[in-house]
Parts: structure tokens; C-alpha cells; sequence
């Protein structure tokens, strides 16, 4: 198999990988096997489905260094897409379907989980609108910062799930873990990071 | 006021239930009356002897007039019962591994008949009934759900509570082994769970203690074999699976008012005027829903029970006192 080939089955199969979800959930949409909250239960899957691709997608730096596996770094911007594929259809699902117009307005202070996962969703805008070749190559050194800020989008993430929890901290816990886990890979981008603020 | 909703609202069973088998009331209470008599059995005796349809044709009250009572599907699938996992559907996978036969309720603290008894002795004589209740979840969902069981006061007579008792302390079974939210060690809610009520609360006509549903034993996930519902107040109140009632002059602490004191009191009564912290208590999800139609209603004060319960609250500050 040459390399051209492999390269179009590995981008294959993380297309249809990360496309998966979506004929999933909207099957058993379909089917009304959703339970009897069908619109909280499609939000919370898109959530989690974002949540999950983003992970991976974070995930491709420090496996790439395991030089036995193949490099995935050709793919991380296409994950990064889905990622933010499934944070709008997450965003849109809740407008849509979940939120209470009348009392949106205090909703959305009694409830300071949304206004992280917006401010990680922005996060997440900003990063899909510098992706493609053209402004990589006009934003140049400062495109390697700005793309660091998807850590902090991951954080605010984290945060949001936290912030919704009532009495079992478990799915935090678990996205927290590889949260650190991770980010312990990127130190580099932690000392970048303190270094800039030492240097101020 | 209660007599007046019964004599206008009063709705046959079967309208309700959907099993029509029959059996005449007088029979399944000669089979309680039997099963008492020989409390040296297991306890399954009464659930087992009695056809299930003991629970069925009944006489039955309708408390939520011209309201949609929900699917037995939805009620039995989707719910809140913490020992057995935080989702909604945790409860129905996995309440099956509680064993419920036999079942016994120590009943201590301020009262002359303290012991532990078998369910069918704490049921004995009581004649079962059929309500159809509001039930308002804290998270802002609801459901009308058809209950049978009898009114809280009847049971709490028969342990005769001294006059000094002046709150009821509720626990539900706390067995590891056979719960797996009880065994989460992330949990953070201080096991067995705890609720309370004051006497004239516990006392009132409205709460009832139940032991089926919609003409049918409880299922576990819905706390069998015996449950509090309380239906001016949130969700929470209605503890499941009770295995030991106490009486006594101080007010007990909830376990949600351990695990959140700024979100959960020890009152939690239905109150569209009171937002949780984290969310607003004006409307509610009436279940099941759509995607396109949230079926979103306005809240009622004490749930529509207002009429019945306000006295109670009479000169408190419902907000200080949520
Ligand atoms: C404006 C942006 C956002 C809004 C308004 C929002 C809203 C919500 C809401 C309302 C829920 C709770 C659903 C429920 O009632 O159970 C939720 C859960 C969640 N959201 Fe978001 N969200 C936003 C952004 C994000 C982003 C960017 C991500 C991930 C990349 C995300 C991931 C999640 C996850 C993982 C859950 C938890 C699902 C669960 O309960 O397991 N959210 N979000």
C-alpha cells in the first residue's frame, strides 16, 4: 500500500468515525427512543460528542511523538471541525429545543455553566475560522498562540459540565483526569504561557 | 375543601388503569388481614398471596383534574433515585438488584411502639386507595401519576408518636452491595438517604405513603416497597424505600440540605416564586415531551395544592424558609 493510498483510508476512517454519531442520534431520535426528555438527551449527547472529538483531537500531539504509530497531526484539523460540528449542533439543539425563551434572561445568570460553555464555544469559532491553509499562512507565528487557546476552551469545557452536576462528581472527574493528563504533555505551552506573563 | 374535590372530581379507576381484571377490595383486604395473622412468613406473603390486581379498582381520587395522567412507560423509566446512579434512566436498569421481599421499617425514637416490623404488619389494616398526584421534580419536570397507597397519618396513628415528637425522620434502605450509586465514591451525598417532615406536615391529609401505581406494585425504581409522596413539595421530599421511620422534638437534617444547604431546604415546597440558584422555578416540563413541543406549563404554587396545604405556612417566609 503507498503512502497516498494510507492516507486516504486514515482519512476515511476518521470521517466516517467522527460522522458516526450523527445518524446515531438522529436514528434513535427517530425511533422516540430518546426517553421522555428527547431534546435534553440529544443536547447532552451533542455536548458529550463535542466534548469526546476534543480530546482526541488534543490527544494527536503527544501521540505523535510515539514514532512506532503513525502521525495523526495531518488530521488534527480536520477533528478540530468536528469538534466544533458538534459544539454548534449542540448550541443549536439547545436554542432550538431546550431553552425557555421567558425566562432566558435569568436563566442565563442562574445558570453561569452556559455562559462558560459560550465562552468556550467562542473559543472554539475563532479556531475554526483561522483553520483553513490561507489564514495559517497570514497569521503566521501568531497562529501557533492563538491555537493554544483551544486548552482553555477545553478548561472552560470541563467547567461547564462541572457547574451542572448535583450530587456525583464522576463524569467531572473522568473529564478532568484527561483533562491534566493531557495538558501534562503540553507543559511547553503552560511555561510558554507563564513565562509571557513573568516577562509583562 | 377535600371533600368538596372528591365529590366533583371523583374519576373510576379504570378509566385510569389500563388492566381491567377484577377484584373486589373486600377480598384483598381478607388477604392482608391473612397475611398479618401469619407474620411468621416470609414477607412476600402479602404481595405474593395477593393477585396483582389487588391494586386495582380501588376507589380513587383524582387530584389533578382534566390533566393528562402520564404514561406508565415514562413513569417507570424516568426518574431520580440517586442509590442506584445520577442519570435517568440509571434507576430502571439497575433498581432490580434491590431485594425488596422481605422487607422490614424500624420505626424509634419519640413513639410508644417502637420496633422493627415487617411490611405486612406496618400494612396491616390499612385500606388501600387510589390518588391521582402532581409530582414536580426540583429540576423543573413533572408528571401526574395515579399513586395507591393510604394517608401518612393512618400509618404514623399506629406507632401511637409521643406529643413531644414534633418531627418525622424518614431513611431509605442503605445496602451497598445491592445499590451501585451508594458504592460511587464520588458520590457526594452522606448515605442513607434522609428526609423529613414536620408533623403537621406528615399528619396532613394530602401526604400518603404508597405502594403502587397505576393499579400495580411499585416497581423498585420507583421505590418499593413503600414510599412518601408529599405533593405540594418537590420530587426529593417523597423518600423511597423506607426502612426505618423515627419520631422526634428536633428537626432532622435532609440529605440534600447536607449536600447543598444554599439549593435544597428542608421545606422544598413546590414554589414558582423561589428559583434554585442554579435555575428558575417558574415553569415546568410536563413529561413526556418533544423535541418540538417542550410541553413547558407554569408552575402552581404548592403544586395546586395551595388551597389545601397554605395554612400550614401560615406567617412563615417562604423564601427564607425554602
Ligand atoms: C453557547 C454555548 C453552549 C451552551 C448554551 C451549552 C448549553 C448546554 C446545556 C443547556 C447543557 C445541559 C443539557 C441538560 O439540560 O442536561 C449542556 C451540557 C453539556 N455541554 Fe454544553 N453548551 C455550550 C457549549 C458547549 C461546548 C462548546 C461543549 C463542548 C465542546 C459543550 C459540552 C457539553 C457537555 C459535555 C455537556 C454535558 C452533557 C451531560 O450532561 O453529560 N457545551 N450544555
Amino acid at each position: 500500500m503507498n503512502a497516498k493510498t494510507a492516507h486516504l483510508m486514515r482519512w476515511w476512517f476518521i470521517f466516517i468515525a467522527c460522522l458516526a454519531p450523527l445518524p446515531y442520534i438522529v436514528y434513535r431520535l427517530v425511533v422516540n427512543n430518546l426517553g421522555a426528555e428527547p431534546a435534553k438527551a440529544l443536547v447532552e449527547f451533542l455536548g458529550e460528542t463535542s466534548l469526546i472529538v476534543l480530546f482526541v483531537t488534543l490527544a494527536v500531539t503527544p501521540l505523535s511523538k510515539f514514532k512506532m504509530l503513525p502521525s495523526f497531526v495531518k488530521y488534527r484539523r480536520m477533528l478540530g471541525l468536528w469538534v466544533f460540528f458538534y459544539a454548534s449542533l449542540h448550541l443549536l439543539s439547545y436554542g432550538m429545543f431546550l431553552v425557555d425563551w421567558r425566562n432566558f434572561i435569568e436563566d442565563l445568570y442562574q445558570r453561569p455553566y452556559v455562559i462558560v460553555g459560550a465562552l468556550a464555544f467562542l473559543i472554539l469559532l475563532v479556531l475554526a475560522v483561522t483553520s483553513p491553509r490561507a489564514a495559517i499562512k497570514k497569521l503566521g507565528k501568531k497562529w501557533k498562540r492563538l491555537h493554544r487557546w483551544v486548552y482553555l476552551a477545553t478548561f472552560l469545557v470541563v467547567v461547564h459540565v462541572y457547574w451542572q452536576l448535583r450530587a456525583d462528581y464522576f463524569e467531572a472527574l473522568v473529564y478532568f483526569t484527561f483533562f491534566v493528563a493531557l495538558m501534562s504533555f503540553r507543559l511547553d505551552v503552560l511555561l510558554a504561557w507563564k513565562s509571557k506573563v513573568i516577562n509583562k | 375543601m377535600l371533600i368538596k374535590i372528591r365529590s366533583s372530581l371523583d374519576i373510576a379507576s379504570s378509566e385510569i388503569t389500563s388492566e381491567s381484571a377484577y377484584l373486589n377490595r373486600r377480598k384483598f383486604l381478607s388477604l392482608s388481614a391473612a397475611a398479618g395473622a401469619t407474620s411468621l412468613l416470609p414477607s412476600s406473603s402479602l404481595f405474593a398471596s395477593a393477585d396483582a390486581s389487588a391494586f386495582q379498582n380501588l376507589p380513587s381520587v383524582n387530584y389533578a383534574p382534566g390533566e393528562k395522567i402520564t404514561p406508565y412507560e415514562t413513569a417507570s423509566t424516568y426518574n431520580n433515585f440517586y442509590e442506584f446512579g445520577t442519570g435517568k434512566s440509571d434507576p430502571a436498569k439497575y433498581a432490580h438488584e434491590m431485594t425488596t421481599k422481605p422487607w422490614s421499617v424500624v420505626v424509634n425514637g419519640l413513639t410508644d411502639k417502637p420496633g422493627t416490623y415487617n411490611l405486612e404488619d406496618v400494612l396491616k389494616g390499612l385500606e388501600l386507595e387510589e390518588r391521582v398526584y402532581r409530582f414536580r421534580c426540583v429540576e423543573a419536570w413533572s408528571m401526574v401519576i395515579p399513586w395507591v397507597g393510604f394517608s401518612l397519618s393512618a400509618l404514623l396513628n399506629k406507632f401511637q408518636p409521643s406529643p413531644s415528637a414534633k418531627y418525622v425522620r424518614f431513611e431509605t434502605l442503605n445496602r451497598p452491595e445491592e445499590m451501585r450509586g451508594v458504592r460511587s465514591f464520588t458520590s457526594s451525598i452522606d448515605w442513607p438517604y434522609v428526609e423529613g417532615l414536620r408533623m403537621d406536615e406528615a399528619m396532613h391529609p394530602l401526604t400518603m405513603m404508597v405502594v403502587g401505581m397505576y393499579g400495580k406494585e411499585l416497581p423498585n425504581q420507583n421505590g418499593a416497597p413503600l414510599r412518601l409522596i408529599v405533593p405540594w413539595k418537590y420530587g426529593f421530599k417523597s423518600i423511597k424505600s423506607i426502612a426505618r421511620i423515627s419520631f422526634s422534638e428536633t428537626r432532622p437534617r435532609t440529605s440534600w440540605e447536607k449536600a447543598g444547604p444554599s439549593e435544597y431546604g428542608f421545606y422544598s415546597n413546590v414554589n414558582p416564586n423561589v428559583d434554585h440558584p442554579r435555575w428558575s422555578q417558574k415553569t415546568e416540563r410536563r413529561l413526556p415531551n418533544s423535541l418540538f413541543s417542550p410541553n413547558r406549563i407554569d408552575t402552581l404554587m404548592f403544586n395546586g395544592y395551595e388551597e389545601q396545604v397554605a395554612s400550614l405556612y401560615a406567617g412563615m417566609d417562604l423564601k427564607k424558609n425554602y
